[in-house]
């Protein structure tokens, strides 16, 4: 049987010639990763079992960027033991509190992970790292502190849904828009266990920054993980950044597919994730009537140097509505720095948002932005649960950086046209 | 490994959020996180819930974030089994990981409510809801799992390999 695009990497880091679905396999990992709220129980089961070293000192990622800098004191205790524990066994890719960025935007910018790659982390967005042609997935601290001894993760080889992309994206749609879309065709759970491998001519229209968010919000589809081919964009965002030579995989043409999505990205529209799961997908221009209190622009799906040039092309010259909080949060300290030297910065401080250095913060209601009972927000993040962003009657709304700055402006759930 | 208790029943995609919600997970003592356990949807739960006691819950249940610091907080609080018509995929890997047993069948899933009793033999797959006086067979773990389970956990079963 032919292989999915998925497979051929699992394959080869399997060193086997060939798997095939529900398959078991132990991978050889190319990079394991870990942030301040799962590296924690991460190191206590580490040192729980013994062992004394990691298995490569520059193949461990740790990256400090729910809690801080640190919100509390049991954040700080938490960022300690992290801290201590990356010292100690000299890990390379060691990010804290002024190199750091939230970890989705971090690894693929600083060239930690690359093309062909194999990849997990102790958070469930590392199936962002596909839209560099990489398998990434999420596990929790048990699977990253025993790979973090051995450098090896057991996989059930996945089967695959492909997504047949079409089409060119209209002026203020995005990859979000596209996302959220998709993940109101499956469900939140219609991928559940399998791939999403993206094909079709409509990919070479989409740039990285797109194909980041859109693998990273798989998870919310249920996917184990999310998958671009590599083309001539993938080339050139790789080239130069890290110390890995990228490494090409590509599906075979008969490979099966247990079944097809066909998307054309001309027909999507700016799109909103209502209240309480990312598939309740519905058009922005059917939710006009919904008054909000908060925007939120940023976090590894959407905190990205274009996610921030979208919203500076709409805020700017503008005001952030009275009554609405707009807090604005660029991923990494690269990003941030792109932000005051393009002149963004100055521009959403005028319009009255507030800037925040790198935290995923108030996307999981951790602090920076925490609701009230009865308050609404539209943010750019990527989860829209009960309780999420603060109180449990508290509202989230998912929504591209385009939708959540004309809403920021006007106060209301509003299409980028609009404003 | 066997499980006797009554029902907590939830539906469908109950989230890592409302598991544990993110705003405690500034530590990550087992005792202190359970005493949150699915505060957000059933505030009742902590104070209820005693060993051996069940979970029943729809499809996708653990979906959302990869914390285990949720599927821990479910054996910490006590919970015998989750029995459930389907999980999300790191969460089903996280309670391998930690040894919370969990089943995936339907029908025992579909049927049983709030306060039933169950017992489980999680090494057979066999659920018997006592108060509906009904059988039920779930699918067992694969060998290379139950190794795993028999062995304590992921990290038990790597230190017996060293």
């Amino acid at each position: 049987m032919k292989m999915t695009l998925t497979q051929k990497i699992l394959a080869a880091h399997a060193g086997l010639d060939r798997v095939t679905a529900g398959q078991l396999i132990k991978a050889r990992l190319d990079t394991v990763l870990g942030n301040d709220i799962t590296t924690p129980v991460a190191v206590n089961e580490f040192e729980k079992a013994g062992f004394d070293r990691v298995f490569d000192p520059d193949r461990v990622a740790i990256v400090l960027d729910h809690f801080v800098p640190n919100k509390d004191i049991k954040a700080a205790e938490q960022a300690k033991r992290c801290r201590d524990f990356a010292r100690c066994h000299g890990v390379t890719h060691f990010y804290d509190v002024g190199k750091a960025g939230i970890e989705h935007a971090l690894l693929p910018e600083q060239g930690i992970v690359t093309s062909g790659d194999c990849v997990i982390g102790a958070d469930s967005h590392t199936c962002t790292y596909g839209a560099l042609s990489a398998f990434s997935t999420g596990v929790g601290s048990t699977d990253m502190a025993a790979a973090m001894a051995t450098g090896e993760a057991w996989f059930k080889v996945p089967s695959a849904i492909k997504v047949e992309l079409a089409g060119k994206l209209k002026k203020n749609c995005s990859g979000k828009d596209v996302i959220l879309t998709l993940i109101g065709i499956t469900g939140v759970d219609g991928a559940l266990y399998k791939s999403l491998e993206f094909s079709g001519e409509g990919v070479s229209s989409l740039s990285m920054d797109d194909r980041f968010c859109i693998c990273n919000m798989c998870i919310e589809a249920g996917a184990k993980n999310g998958i671009f081919p590599f083309d001539e964009k993938t080339a050139e965002y790789v080239k130069g950044r890290g110390e890995r030579e990228p490494k090409i995989f590509e599906a075979d043409e008969d490979a099966e597919y247990e079944s097809v999505i066909k998307l054309d990205l001309g027909s999507i529209v700016p799109t909103v994730s209502c209240p309480h799961l990312p598939s309740n997908a519905r058009p922005a221009r059917e939710l006009s009537d919904i008054k909000i209190d908060q925007v939120v622009i940023g976090s590894c799906t959407n905190g990205r140097l274009s996610d921030m040039a979208a919203a500076y092309g709409i805020i700017k010259g503008n005001k952030i509505k009275d009554g609405v909080r707009c807090i604005i949060i660029p991923a990494t300290q690269d990003v941030y720095l792109q932000c005051v030297e393009r002149g963004y910065t100055a521009e959403f401080i005028k319009a009255g948002a507030v800037v925040s250095t790198p935290t995923c913060g108030p996307c999981l209601g951790g602090y920076m932005g925490i609701l009230a009972a009865g308050e609404r927000c539209v943010s750019t993040t990527n989860r829209n649960f009960v309780g999420r962003m603060g109180h449990v009657k508290s509202e989230v709304y998912l929504a591209s950086p385009q939708t959540a700055a004309a809403s920021a402006i006007t106060g209301y759930i509003t299409e980028p046209e609009e404003v | 490994m066997k499980a006797q208790g009554r029902v907590f029943k939830y539906a469908d995609n109950v989230d890592t959020d409302v598991i544990i919600p993110a705003r405690y997970l500034n530590t990550s003592d087992p005792a202190e996180l359970a005493a949150h356990c699915m505060e957000d949807i059933d505030a009742g739960f902590v104070k209820n819930v005693k060993p051996g006691d069940i979970i029943a819950a729809g499809k996708n249940f653990g979906c959302g974030s990869s914390r285990e610091h949720a599927p821990l907080v479910i054996k910490t609080c006590g919970i015998g089994c989750v029995i459930a018509k389907s999980f999300a995929r790191i969460f089903y890997r996280n309670a391998i990981n930690i040894g919370l047993p969990i089943l995936e069948c339907e029908a025992a899933a579909d049927d049983a409510e709030q306060g039933d009793v169950i017992s489980v033999d999680f090494d057979s797959g066999e659920i018997k809801n006592v108060t509906k006086g009904k059988t039920y067979r779930a699918e067992p773990f694969p060998p290379f799992i139950q190794d795993i389970i028999r062995k304590g956990g992921l990290l038990a079963s790597l230190t017996e390999e060293k």
